[in-house]
């Protein structure tokens, strides 16, 4: 985990990224959907930065968006110091940065094996010279992540949920990334399958000297493999900071209630914690609420709050926290 | 205590909980226990096993095989061609009695031949007005048929697959102008633009023809393939277009362009042959609807020419003699049925067999 940080120039830099879908709203009327909007932060090179929210906040839009697969709305993106715009830069950037998707089953083509699924990158690069060295390459990416070689020519649906995301990292792997983005890889698997799979992903870390953009709506998995965590909350960032800060003192309303609603095992520490419990439902990312987006569940709100958008502002060094009662609240 | 301390208190119980046993690394048993172990099959494998258990497709795809193997090989050495007249041999006067025979009649140097005790090839099922035997004409019908049925749908296939694939994968503008122009044939009263295209093919491209290797095949069934690529591929492209529609959200796609993957080979790699069993059902279910057509053209003398004969131009000519003579409409006629049954029949099991939505 947190190994020594070499560079002082982050490895990915996202600069007021947005992502809108246009959604038809009327039979000529369209409104923008704002999946992710504004957000802006750093990943530097060999951490884990874990990403958390509610369904549908936004995560695996920005997850997207961050590796190109969504042309952005406005922002940008930049790798080692270059920012992505032309076609040519996106296509650099795929073989530095890679993706492991939430959903084992739809991200596998249910006609290919598992050695076309994993040689699939290799094949659309010409990363290899001879069909052997191409097989040589496949058996060894599924040695990294455990997968027996005798399974190179089955299908993937003959696999449990647990080897299909392995198959899925395999392919993640295959070009040699810097940077991956996980997008909830292990919400779809088993608990009991979980903790090896996160654990896999931690050695990997280790071994290839990977980036990660960790994505999840557990606050539990992403504590145990993050070296710094960002909340989202409707398309934006609410707080970014230091994985044990955050659990241990998070500032933002959000983050708090995130975090006291985590279940306790011990009914009277349970008791005794005062839960903030969020009330109502989360609005719609189609119209969302004026000013702080939190606004309408949150505890602390004031009326200056659903006037103006607080700033996603640093309190405290590498802390940021987009509330405009941040002092006020943790003092 | 504020709030914020409180709040933290509860984390430290909550760090507490996890268990860092759950993170140790998996042992090898433990791998070995997540690999379900289950024989090798598939997709394909799966649908031919399925399919061999249809028997209503599996006799439909007999008779199909059947019934071609004896278009294709029958008039190959059967003594009667389709296109001799048996009464008008070269250097003889025309002997009338060869018209109009009922099966397994003869006509009366046959019957003298035989009579001397030479043997005779029978006419199975007679022969016609002009003379010609009835059986090797309902034969090379049928090939006639078939070939039709099978070129029109590869016709459809072919352009209902590139303008399918490309309005669905591309999307937007595009595929609204391609749908566009689908709803406006698709809303043409289709019999009624067929007989006039094929009218008015059949007059321009005679003369066209002539001289050149296609005046063999013959300008009405040129014109019917023209007719199924003008207006018959409709249907397959919204088909294809929806496929590829619905694939295309399915994340090995977003995977694939993660992998920096372009359109063309995502179209070939993952969305096609995801398709593919639905494509190929509908082709086969395509062919009984060409033939069909083929037929009912024929039937009003816009088909094949003469002196081809097809299914639908046999009983077409059979309507003249058809108090004395039915059987020379039902022959054909039960032929069509056959074969139009026996591959609706078949396409049913095929999709049964391998259309995902119903085997999960
Ligand atoms: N391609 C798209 N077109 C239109 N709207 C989209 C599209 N993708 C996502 N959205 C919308 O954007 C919002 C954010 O979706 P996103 O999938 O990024 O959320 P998420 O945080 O990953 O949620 P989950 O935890 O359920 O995966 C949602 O309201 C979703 O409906
Ligand atoms: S800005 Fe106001 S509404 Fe938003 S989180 Fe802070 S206190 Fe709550
Ligand atoms: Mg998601």
């Amino acid at each position: 985990m947190s190994t020594e940080l070499k560079s002082v120039q982050p490895l990915i830099e996202v600069r007021h990224l947005k992502q809108y879908f246009n959604i038809n709203t009327g039979f000529f009327k369209s409104t923008p959907l704002k999946a992710v909007d504004d957000i802006s932060f750093t990943i530097r090179e060999g951490e884990t930065l874990g990403l958390v929210g509610e369904s549908g906040c936004g995560k695996t839009t920005a997850g997207r968006t961050i590796l190109h697969l969504y042309q952005p709305t406005a922002g940008e993106i930049i790798y080692r110091g270059k920012s992505i715009k032309t076609p040519k830069d996106v296509e650099e950037f795929r073989t530095k940065a890679t993706m492991v998707f939430q959903d084992p089953y739809s991200s596998l083509d249910p006609r290919m094996t598992v050695a076309d699924i994993i040689g699939e990158p290799l094949d659309v690069h010409h990363m290899y010279k001879s069909q052997e060295e191409r097989r040589q390459k496949i058996l060894e990416l599924m040695d990294h992540v455990g997968l027996n070689s005798e399974h190179a020519a089955r299908y993937a649906h003959e696999f449990s949920g647990g080897q299909r995301q392995r198959v899925g990292i395999a392919r993640a792997l295959a070009v040699d990334p810097d940077f991956i983005v996980c997008d909830e890889p292990v919400s779809a698997l088993d608990v009991s399958i979980q903790a090896q799979v996160i654990n896999m992903f931690d050695e990997l870390q280790d071994q290839m000297g990977l980036t990660y953009l960790f994505i999840a709506h557990d606050l539990l998995v992403v504590r145990h493999i993050s070296d710094r965590i960002a909340v989202m909350y409707l398309g934006r960032m609410v707080e970014l900071a230091d994985a044990d800060e955050i659990y241990n003192r998070p500032l933002h309303p959000y983050t708090k209630a995130l975090i006291s609603a985590v279940p306790v095992p011990d009914p009277n520490v349970a008791r005794a914690n005062k839960r903030i419990a969020l009330t109502g439902e989360i609005p719609s990312p189609l119209n969302a609420p004026s000013g702080c987006p939190f606004h309408t569940r949150c505890p602390y709100a004031k009326p200056m709050c659903s006037e103006s958008m607080p700033p996603f502002k640093e309190v405290e060094k590498g802390r940021f926290v987009a509330c405009h009662r941040t002092e006020e609240i943790n003092s | 205590m504020t709030e914020g301390s409180k709040v933290n208190e509860n984390i430290k119980n909550l760090s507490m909980q996890v268990n860092l046993d759950d993170f140790i690394p998996a042992t090898a048993e433990e791998k070995e226990y997540m690999v379900q172990m289950r024989p090798s099959t598939t997709a394909f494998k799966d649908g031919i096993r399925r399919l061999r258990k249809n028997k209503v497709a599996m006799v439909s795809f007999y008779i199909i095989v059947i019934i071609t193997l004896a278009a294709i090989f029958v008039p190959m050495f059967w003594p009667y061609k389709y296109e001799m007249m048996l009464g008008m041999q070269p250097g003889k006067p025309v002997d009338a009695t060869f018209n109009n025979l009922k099966p397994f009649e003869y006509s009366t140097t046959e019957q003298a031949l035989r009579d001397q005790g030479q043997s005779v090839f029978p006419h199975i099922f007679g022969t016609d007005s002009a003379g010609r035997d009835y059986f090797i004409r309902v034969v090379y019908g049928t090939r006639i048929s078939l070939a039709v049925g099978f070129f029109a749908s590869i016709i459809v296939l072919v352009i209902g697959l590139l303008v399918g694939s490309v309005s669905g994968y591309a999307g937007g503008k595009v595929d609204m102008v391609i749908m566009r122009i689908v709803d406006i044939i698709y809303s043409l009263p289709d019999m009624l633009m067929v007989i006039l295209l094929a009218s008015v093919l059949k007059m321009t491209l005679a003369s066209k023809l002539e001289g050149t290797p296609l005046a063999k095949i013959g300008s009405n069934i040129i014109s019917l393939f023209i007719i199924f690529a003008l207006l018959y591929w409709v249907s397959m492209a919204r088909l294809v277009r929806g496929q590829i529609l619905s694939l295309r959200e399915q994340e090995y796609v977003l995977a694939a362009q993660a992998a920096g993957a372009k359109g063309s080979w995502v179209i070939r790699k993952h969305l096609l042959p995801n398709c593919v069993s639905v494509i190929v059902i509908s082709t086969a279910l395509q062919i009984p609807s060409a033939i069909f057509t083929e037929s009912y053209l024929s039937f009003l003398g816009l088909g094949v020419n003469a002196p081809m004969p097809s299914l639908g131009s046999l009983a077409s000519d059979a309507l003249n003699g058809l108090s004395s003579y039915p059987y020379r409409l039902v022959i054909p006629a039960i032929v069509i049925s056959l074969i139009v049954l026996s591959l609706n029949l078949f396409g049913d099991g095929l999709r049964d067999a391998f259309d995902p939505k119903l085997n999960g």
